[in-house]
């Protein structure tokens, strides 16, 4: 019988600030008593992409902020945590290191135990936080910067079954809506545009999808689609808005398809899991969301989605991972250090780079 | 000087980054231009890609629009894979090591317009676009400064349709 146990989190790694504390037990679903995230998306969507917080300086003057405000909104002080853990890596060098060294002051000052949390071990184990899955499950891990099937064993036991050779969807949503002149962040414009639109009209490839595995690309897509809008530009000086909406649809379907037909190869890959869960800020795309629940019930498992705001960057995820290590008996040596790289599988080969597997070999 | 070299795919994308890869070297910088789509990631991904399997490693080259700058140890040195389109203002390159990663890496900066005065006189200018032919695209490498005499060898190393001017 594990203690209910209080952790804070601290996540720095891209571009927002955040801290939350989690309190609970591996098994249940944890409760979390604050989520403080500060980020600069609303602020800076004229520059057609987030502006981010690449400044140590930027993250290192709000972290202590961010964390003051975290305990204050869960009603705690630093002395009724159990734990304090850290987005050690991947990430930006700058804002992780900001984030560990401001984690290890804390640590020092309360003699409090330190946990080096992998980011993406953040985001894979949100499930368990929100819905108590058990393990083994499957994760798929969609969002900007990140695609790729996890098969989730244990708090630090992860298979990758797959993942993008290039661009995760999320850039390829973002350079779509670049491309048809739709603002920032992408997602919910070419969302938006592509529910009046024709998805047959234009014919865009599914990459790889003819391969087997899991593995998945997404910038030959953004290619194909520049090379239809410069093809409907050319003669008519313009883009018709019923051009643009259906170009959206096309593109969102292409996206859709490759993400479920991949999903079906992962799950009968998986073996048999709990669930199928999707994390990231991609699956806020009602779209994907439906094919992929069509998905999961077709392979006889629930798809399991955690709320939008624990999808993307957050502190309550890093929490919740340092809360299961912790209650596996787990405490960071407090000399560890921030990792820019940090795969969560090392036993897989990467999936991105590998000699034979260029982008469209 | 300058070289246009009309590439009918990806394949043909990796033979020049092979054939360009053994006059590259720390301190050698390539900024590569061109509109979302032509390919600039797809370029640098293939010369780090033949790099690695020159040296028998095998890593992520991901896209660095999120991370804003990937670097890679290599036999031939670090490699500095930067993307700098999310950047708003020059202060900002000096958190990511710029200018010193001039110096010690071989560059492949996307985006190359928000280096502002950091942009170093010496550098091969890459310019992408794809053409309305399928599969098509257009590189014109025009170099600045000394020590890029090579670049007019391509022609008889790449096999490819070339003009140089």
């Amino acid at each position: 019988m594990t203690d209910i146990l209080t952790v804070l989190g601290i996540e720095s790694s891209c571009d927002d600030t955040a801290a939350g504390v989690v309190r609970g037990q591996p098994g249940r679903v944890g409760e979390i008593l604050s989520n403080v995230v500060w980020d600069q998306s609303q602020l800076h969507g004229a520059f057609g992409g987030v502006v981010p917080e690449i400044a140590a300086r930027a993250h290192a003057e709000k972290l202590d902020l961010a964390v003051e405000a975290a305990l204050r909104e869960a009603g705690l002080g630093l002395a009724d945590v159990d734990a304090i853990a850290v987005t050690a890596g991947p990430g930006l060098i700058g804002g992780v290191l900001s984030g560990v060294m401001c984690a290890k002051g804390l640590a020092a000052g309360t003699g409090k135990p330190l946990l080096a949390v992998n980011h993406l071990a953040g985001h894979a184990l949100t499930p368990r936080l929100t819905d108590a899955v058990a393990f083994p499950y499957l994760l798929l891990l969609v969002s900007g910067g990140h695609c790729q099937f996890l098969r989730v064993e244990d708090w630090d036991r992860f298979t990758r079954l797959g993942g993008t050779i290039d661009d995760a969807p999320g850039e390829a949503f973002d350079k779509t809506a670049k491309l048809l002149g739709l603002g920032y962040p992408g997602g919910p414009l070419v969302e938006a545009e592509a529910v009046s639109g024709d998805p047959a009209r234009f014919s865009l490839p599914r990459p790889l999808l003819d391969r087997d595995g899991c593995d998945m690309s997404f910038s030959g897509l953004k290619t194909a689609l520049k090379r239809q809008r410069d093809a409907l530009v050319t003669p008519e000086g313009g883009l018709h808005r019923a051009d643009r909406a259906d170009l959206c649809a096309g593109f969102q379907r292409a996206v859709v398809e490759v993400l479920a037909e991949k999903s079906r190869r992962a799950l009968a890959a998986a073996g048999p899991v709990s669930a199928f869960a999707v994390a990231g800020g991609v699956a806020a795309n009602g779209s994907i969301r439906a094919a992929l629940e069509d998905i999961a019930g077709a392979a006889g498992t629930t798809l399991v989605s955690p709320p939008l705001k624990l999808c993307t960057d957050n502190g309550a995820m890093i929490a919740w991972a340092g809360l299961e290590a912790l209650a596996a008996g787990h405490v960071s040596d407090p000399g560890f250090v921030a990792r820019p790289r940090w795969p969560l599988d090392h036993r897989a080969a990467p999936m991105i780079g590998s000699g034979k597997k260029g982008a469209k070999a | 000087m300058h070289s246009r070299l009309v590439l009918a795919s990806e394949v043909e994308t990796r033979h020049l980054a092979k054939a360009m890869l053994p006059h590259l070297k720390p301190g050698d910088c390539l900024l590569l231009e061109g509109p979302v789509g032509a390919g600039k990631s797809a370029f640098a991904r293939a010369l780090i890609q033949q790099q690695m399997a020159q040296d028998g490693t095998v890593e992520d080259v991901p896209s660095p629009t999120f991370t804003l700058v990937q670097n890679y140890e290599t036999s031939r040195g670090p490699f500095c894979h930067a993307d700098l389109y999310r950047l708003s203002d020059s202060t900002e390159l000096i958190e990511l090591d710029f200018p010193d990663v001039f110096e010690s890496a071989i560059c492949l900066i996307e985006w190359p317009a928000r280096l502002g005065s950091l942009k170093p006189e010496r550098h091969l200018l890459v310019t992408l676009d794809i053409r309305a032919e399928p599969e098509m695209r257009n590189i014109t490498l025009r170099t600045f400064g000394q020590g890029w005499e090579w670049v007019q060898e391509l022609e008889a190393a790449t096999q490819f349709p070339t003009n140089v001017a």
